[in-house]
Order: structure tokens, then C-alpha cells, then sequence
């Protein structure tokens, strides 16, 4: 194909391409997520050890594994802007960090529903959700860091180091559960052994995780669009102030 | 289908509440984020326009 | 003359840091007292109860010197950042790593050692027997060095942003708790009797890892606020 896909690292490029891109991704993640909630909420059976509480691990665990995997691709684009001095790759990790902060919350909240009726307490400190909470504040550290400084460069690059820096949690928060082997459940779905899960179960699960990836490749795209807009108006901004206001030095 | 009646369904098996708080908060959640960015995304730019 | 070597430089950094260090004892020595205060805090706070004291000692302990730790990191960067030396040390032919490596053992030295040395005597007050003192400032002594490298990263990240003492916090907080989970729980595991050679290792795999990985990362981070 003849399609010149580097073109698309340019802002101005970008830009069209991810307002056409958007409403595929929306419809996708809204037939997705109709279908596994329909599947999970009135097709799947119940659980004999859990109830029907267990319905909650249908956003509990999407929503943990798009916060995860979203941390993990926010890190990526940091690294590949700071390795190529990509623009567009730094707008990307400002751009999803807000809706992988935001799926973080929601893995904490939903987790803590289900733990009430299953473990009987809200909060436990176990290692898989004690590092849920330490991405929470990540998240939270690479915004802050970045709404702190103020040169654009410099606070790009700056909230990347530390998102990469804290990529190495990420993989704590995995192995947690076998390295300290604590109250939380056992991973439902793991690679080796297959699933323990009914099939319906499963793919009421991975449907919605999948419904969730893409309402998050809207949302990114969107808010990149945002920055985007933001980012040139600040330029045009700085072009179009022929005669620069005397600077304060301290 | 799975359930039998509408009210067995809201009830969850007794765990409606902790089910169903978990369900309208996320979605809650997503709306808002749409929301926020479709006033961000107009905001920005009625800005934009503004200068060219 | 032959051009100064890596390990030439190392040193003179640790021994500059040092010296200016010493030329300001009670800055160096403002974290050490904090850590006392705080740490003397807690059995007027939860009651003077011997057994509660000796299950809480561990983890206060160590909390209250990851914060004596988090006290001192402002000053790792900020005086060279101020008067030029800094631009210096990154233009200069010797690898930025190996400098920063220098500037954090010197940060060690001057927060971490007296933490450790102090160490047994905290425990005491807490009521810790004998070993499990030897295992706490054993602890301390693997884990601290990881505090530095580790907390060097967010200073230099945060080097002249405004409300950075802050900040720095919410940045290296965070990391620090795999440390505090294996210090404390090294602490622990000897009371309980359960033997601390897991977590003692385990500290020592995080002080390798740092010491791999952070002295890029600090070099990475100080790179970008001087550009």
C-alpha cells in the first residue's frame, strides 16, 4: 500500500485523520459494549461460589486492564517522543493520561463494590489493589508534573521520564499475586492453564474489555485534538505577539 | 434469557446495590469524560477561531 | 597532564558534596532530628502500650525515614542548579551518570548513614529485641542508598518548578513503597520469627535495580530542566 504512514506524525496531518477515525471507533465501542453487557447481564448464568455479584468483575476487570494497559502505552509514546523528538508522540501520553486515571478510579471503586459482599470489608490492603492505588497516584503524579511546569518541552519530556520511571510498577502490580499471594482471588483468566470461567462468562468479559479499548481510542484521539488545538493556539499566539510582553525575571 | 422476572433482575440476587452502583457509576464516569471533551474540544475551538 | 577519569570525577563530586555539607552541619543534620521527632511522635499519639509499640515499630520507623529521606532531596540539585554548576557538570566530557552516582552516594552519606546509625537506638524505644534491630538498620542500610537513588530522579525532575517540595513528594512517594513493603516487612518477618532473608533480598534486588536504572533516569531528568 502505497500510503505514507509517517506523514501522519505531523500534528496538522493528524489532525483530520483522528476526526475521521473517531465516530468507527465510538460506533465499535458502543456495539461492543452493548453486547457484552447484554451478554453479561441477562444471558451469562450466575456464579455458584459468588452470586450475582459477580457481575461486577464485567466492568471491574476491563476497567483494571485498560488502566494498566493504558499506562503502559502512555509510557510508549513518552519513550518514542523522547527517542524521535516527535511532537504528536507527546501530545498522545498527555492525551491518555486523564482517561487511564479515570479507568484506574473506576477499578478501584468497582473493585471495592465487590469486595463488600464477597470478603466483607471495602478496602483491604492487598498487593493488587495497594498497587492499583500506586498507579492511581502515578497517573496523578504524571498530570501534576506536567501542569507544573511550564515550558511545553520541558514538561512533556519531564512527566515522560516519570511515566517511565513508573512503568515498573506495572508489572509488580501483575506478578503481585503470585509474589505475595494474598486475599485477592487468583487471576480468572490466565495464559497457560486456559480459562476457569464458563465461556459465556468470558466473553461477556472480553467483549466489554474490548468495548472499553475502543471507547478509549475515541476518547485519546479526541482529547489529542484537543491538545492539538490548544497547542497551535498557544503558538499562533506567541507568532502573532509581534512586540513580546516585558518578562518578569525573578 | 437468564432471569425470570424484571424485579429478580434489579435485585442481583440481594447484591443490586453494590451491581448496580458499580454499572451507573462507570457509565456515569464515561459520560462525563465524553461531555468535558466535547466542551474542551469547543472550547478550544471557538479560541482558535477567534484569532484567524 | 592526563584529562581527570570517571572515577576521578566520582570522587570529587562525593568529596565536594561532602564538604559543602559539612560547612552547613545543621542543615545535614535538620532530617536526622525530624526523623527522631517523629518517630518519638508515635508512642505519645497511640499510648505507651510495649505490645502495640513493638507490632507498629517497623513501619513507623521506616515511614518516618523515607520522609527524613524525602526532607533532604531538595538540596541534592538546588545549590548547583542556582549557581551555574549543574550546566557544568552536564557539559563536561565525564558521563552525567557516573557524576550523578557521585551526588547520590553523598546524599546517602549525609541523609542515610545518620538514619542508620540511629536506627538501633529508635528501635529500642519501640521496644524491638535485639535481632530485630540488627535487622532493622540492616534494612535501612540496604534500603536507604535505594531512597537516594530513587528520590534523586524526582528531584531532578522537579529542579526549579514552582511548589517542587511538594511536588517531589507526591512524585517519589509512590516508588518508595515497594522499599517500605520489603524494610518493614524484613522487620516484621524477624519478630514474627519467620526469618527476614526473603525480604532482606528482595531489598537488595531493589538497591541493584536502582542502581542500574536510576542514575540514567536522574541524568535523562536533569538533561531536560537545564535545556
Amino acid at each position: 500500500m502505497g500510503i505514507n504512514w509517517l506523514k501522519y506524525s505531523a500534528p496538522q496531518a493528524f489532525y483530520p485523520l483522528a476526526g475521521k477515525l473517531i465516530p468507527w471507533f465510538s460506533i465499535v465501542a458502543a456495539l461492543a459494549i452493548a453486547v457484552g453487557l447484554y451478554i453479561g447481564l441477562l444471558v451469562a448464568p450466575t456464579d455458584f461460589q459468588q452470586g450475582e455479584s459477580y457481575r461486577i468483575i464485567f466492568v471491574h476487570v476491563p476497567a483494571a486492564w485498560m488502566s494498566m494497559f493504558l499506562y503502559v502505552v502512555m509510557a510508549l509514546w513518552a519513550g518514542f517522543g523522547m527517542g524521535l523528538n516527535a511532537r504528536l508522540s507527546f501530545m498522545m501520553a498527555q492525551a491518555i493520561a486523564p482517561t487511564g486515571a479515570m479507568f484506574t478510579f473506576l477499578a478501584l471503586l468497582t473493585g471495592a463494590m465487590w469486595g463488600k459482599p464477597t470478603w466483607g470489608a471495602w478496602w483491604v490492603w492487598d498487593a493488587r489493589l495497594t498497587s492499583e492505588l500506586i498507579l492511581l497516584f502515578q497517573y496523578a503524579g504524571v498530570m501534576l508534573l506536567r501542569t507544573s511546569i511550564d515550558d511545553l518541552r520541558r514538561a512533556d519530556r519531564a512527566s515522560g521520564v516519570f511515566a517511565l520511571v513508573g512503568v515498573v510498577n506495572v508489572p509488580i502490580i501483575y506478578f503481585s499475586v503470585k509474589w505475595w499471594n494474598t486475599l485477592h482471588q487468583g487471576a480468572s483468566v490466565s495464559m497457560t492453564g486456559g480459562s476457569k470461567m464458563a465461556a459465556t462468562m468470558l466473553t461477556a468479559m472480553l467483549l466489554m474489555t474490548f468495548g472499553f479499548w475502543m471507547y478509549s481510542m475515541a476518547v485519546i484521539l479526541s482529547r489529542s485534538r484537543c491538545v492539538i488545538l490548544e497547542r497551535e493556539q498557544l503558538l499562533s499566539w506567541n507568532k502573532s505577539a509581534s512586540t513580546p510582553e516585558p518578562v518578569e525575571v525573578r | 434469557m437468564y432471569w425470570g422476572s424484571m424485579s429478580e433482575f434489579w435485585a442481583m440476587g440481594g447484591y443490586g446495590l453494590y451491581v448496580w452502583t458499580s454499572y451507573i457509576v462507570t457509565a456515569l464516569c464515561l459520560v462525563w469524560e465524553v461531555l468535558a471533551l466535547w466542551r474542551r474540544r469547543a472550547a478550544a475551538a471557538a479560541e482558535n477561531r477567534g484569532l484567524l | 597532564m592526563t584529562r581527570p577519569g570517571m572515577w576521578d570525577a566520582l570522587c570529587g563530586v562525593v568529596r565536594r558534596d561532602l564538604l559543602l555539607a559539612m560547612r552547613r552541619r545543621s542543615d545535614a543534620a535538620m532530617p536526622v532530628f525530624f526523623l527522631v521527632i517523629v518517630a518519638s511522635l508515635f508512642p505519645l499519639g497511640v499510648g505507651p502500650e510495649p505490645a502495640v509499640l513493638r507490632t507498629i515499630g517497623p513501619g513507623v520507623l521506616w515511614v518516618a525515614a523515607l520522609l527524613a529521606c524525602l526532607l533532604s532531596l531538595g538540596r541534592v540539585f538546588t545549590a548547583d542548579y542556582l549557581d551555574g554548576v549543574l550546566e557544568q557538570m552536564v557539559l563536561i566530557a565525564q558521563p552525567l551518570p557516573v557524576l550523578v552516582v557521585g551526588k547520590v552516594f553523598a546524599h546517602w552519606v549525609i541523609a542515610g548513614v545518620p538514619v542508620v546509625l540511629l536506627s538501633p537506638l529508635l528501635g529500642m524505644q519501640f521496644g524491638l529485641d535485639g535481632e530485630a534491630v540488627a535487622v532493622l538498620a540492616l534494612s535501612l542500610l540496604l534500603g536507604t542508598p535505594t531512597l537516594s537513588m530513587i528520590g534523586t530522579i524526582g528531584a531532578a525532575l522537579v529542579l526549579g518548578v514552582r511548589g517542587s517540595g511538594l511536588l517531589v513528594a507526591l512524585l517519589v512517594l509512590p516508588l518508595y513503597v515497594p522499599v517500605l513493603i520489603f524494610g518493614a516487612g524484613a522487620v516484621a518477618s524477624s519478630l514474627a520469627g519467620v526469618g527476614a532473608e526473603a525480604n532482606l533480598s528482595l531489598l537488595g534486588a531493589c538497591l541493584v535495580l536502582s542502581l542500574f536504572f536510576a542514575p540514567w533516569a536522574t541524568a535523562a531528568a536533569l538533561r531536560i530542566a537545564l535545556e
